[in-house]
């Protein structure tokens, strides 16, 4: 493989409260050789060549979900970000996650987002005595919590939503219901009543308008509007 | 500072009324389509005589009434959706639930009068 190198233009959304008055867009490039493949690496490289940019990021490799951000328009992993997927000629446009309040550059303050994820008591729920070993389910039981366990709580859905936006206080938002599901849709779990009774609210579940932003965004391929369907679908089959 | 209270505890109800209506709407425009392409809107004569139909009359009244509950829950959304403020939410959720009330009795009174 040859390591040719490339030049590949930036479009960085700075922002630094002890020293901008407001936010500005940076225009800055990076030379990039062949082994650089994904916009992580990009990143990195940037951040070498200026230092102030401040991201987030850990993992590398779609697991941790620190490096979200807004990439050209559209929410995604910095990590899982092909370089090659960027049209060429055109500079890739960086924001922060859109609706929270930015802390600096890219990061992004996401106590709500987790507040609102604490809101449905993402844990299981099971006041038996727990047996010696483990809690049993039978792999139909076990086949439904595919598709939820796997979110990574990296906010690029909740922060994609205009309901989420509008209402980020009492609109439970993506990741949250998908949570929420997760732990209604378990077998083992004993507060399904009261986990659909803290959810019947026109906030908390009924702002989704099943825009479906979440779904488009999800860099694990999750589905949330799907688990919040379901959940309407169980409050349905419990009040008729 | 107030506190935030959240959790008002209803929802389902008019999220599934939203949907039925919009059926009733629906299977109300498909028939008045299929009248339409059979003639009773030809003239004015078979237009009120159709109008004038018991059945039509009962489809009529559920189509005003589904039409207003549905408004009511997508107009109210909206004030929910962009609206900080509860007094004006208040204000506004009122004034549409009046004006709907009216307008569906005055749409039931210009339809049954055919």
């Amino acid at each position: 493989m040859t390591n040719a190198t490339r030049t590949v233009h930036f479009k960085i959304y700075r922002y630094d409260p002890d020293k901008d008055a407001k936010p500005y867009m940076q225009d800055i490039s990076v030379e990039l050789d062949s082994t650089d493949r994904k916009l992580l690496d990009a990143m990195v490289k940037l951040k070498a060549k200026d230092d102030s940019i401040a991201f987030r990021r850990s993992c590398r490799e779609g697991v941790c979900g620190s490096d979200a951000m807004n990439i050209n328009g559209k929410n995604g992993l910095a990590c899982l970000t092909a370089m090659d997927s960027f049209p060429e000629g055109k500079p890739v446009v960086l924001r922060p996650l859109p609706g929270l309040p930015v802390i600096r550059d890219l990061i992004v303050d996401m106590t709500q987002f987790f507040k609102q994820y604490h809101s449905i008591k993402p844990y299981l729920i099971n006041n038996d005595p727990p047996p010696e070993r483990e809690r049993l389910q039978s792999p139909e039981d076990r086949e439904e919590l595919n598709g939820l366990y796997e979110c990574i709580l990296c906010a690029c859905c909740s922060t994609s939503c205009p309901s989420f936006w509008w209402n980020p206080d009492k609109f439970v938002g993506p990741a949250g219901l998908l949570a929420a599901y997760r732990f209604i849709a378990d077998t083992r779990d004993q507060a399904t009543n009261e986990r659909l009774d803290n959810l019947e609210d026109p906030y908390r579940l009924f702002r989704c308008h099943t825009i479906m932003n979440c779904v488009d965004v999800c860099p694990k391929g999750l589905n949330p509007t799907k688990a919040i369907g379901k959940i309407k679908e169980m409050m349905v089959r419990r009040a008729i | 500072m107030q506190r935030l209270v959240v959790g008002a505890g209803y929802g389902l109800k008019d999220w599934l009324a939203q949907r039925i209506t919009g059926v009733v709407m629906a299977v109300f425009t498909l028939i008045m389509f299929a009248a339409a392409l059979g003639g009773a809107m030809s003239s004015r004569e078979a237009w009120q005589a159709f109008m004038a139909n018991g059945f039509i009359r009962f489809l009529s009244f559920l189509f005003i009434v589904s039409l207003c509950y549905h408004a009511w829950v997508g107009v109210r959304d909206i004030w929910m959706d962009y609206l900080n403020s509860a007094a004006l939410r208040l204000f506004l959720h009122v004034m549409t639930l009046l004006a709907l009330v009216g307008y569906a009795g005055w749409a039931i009174q210009i339809i049954w009068r055919l």
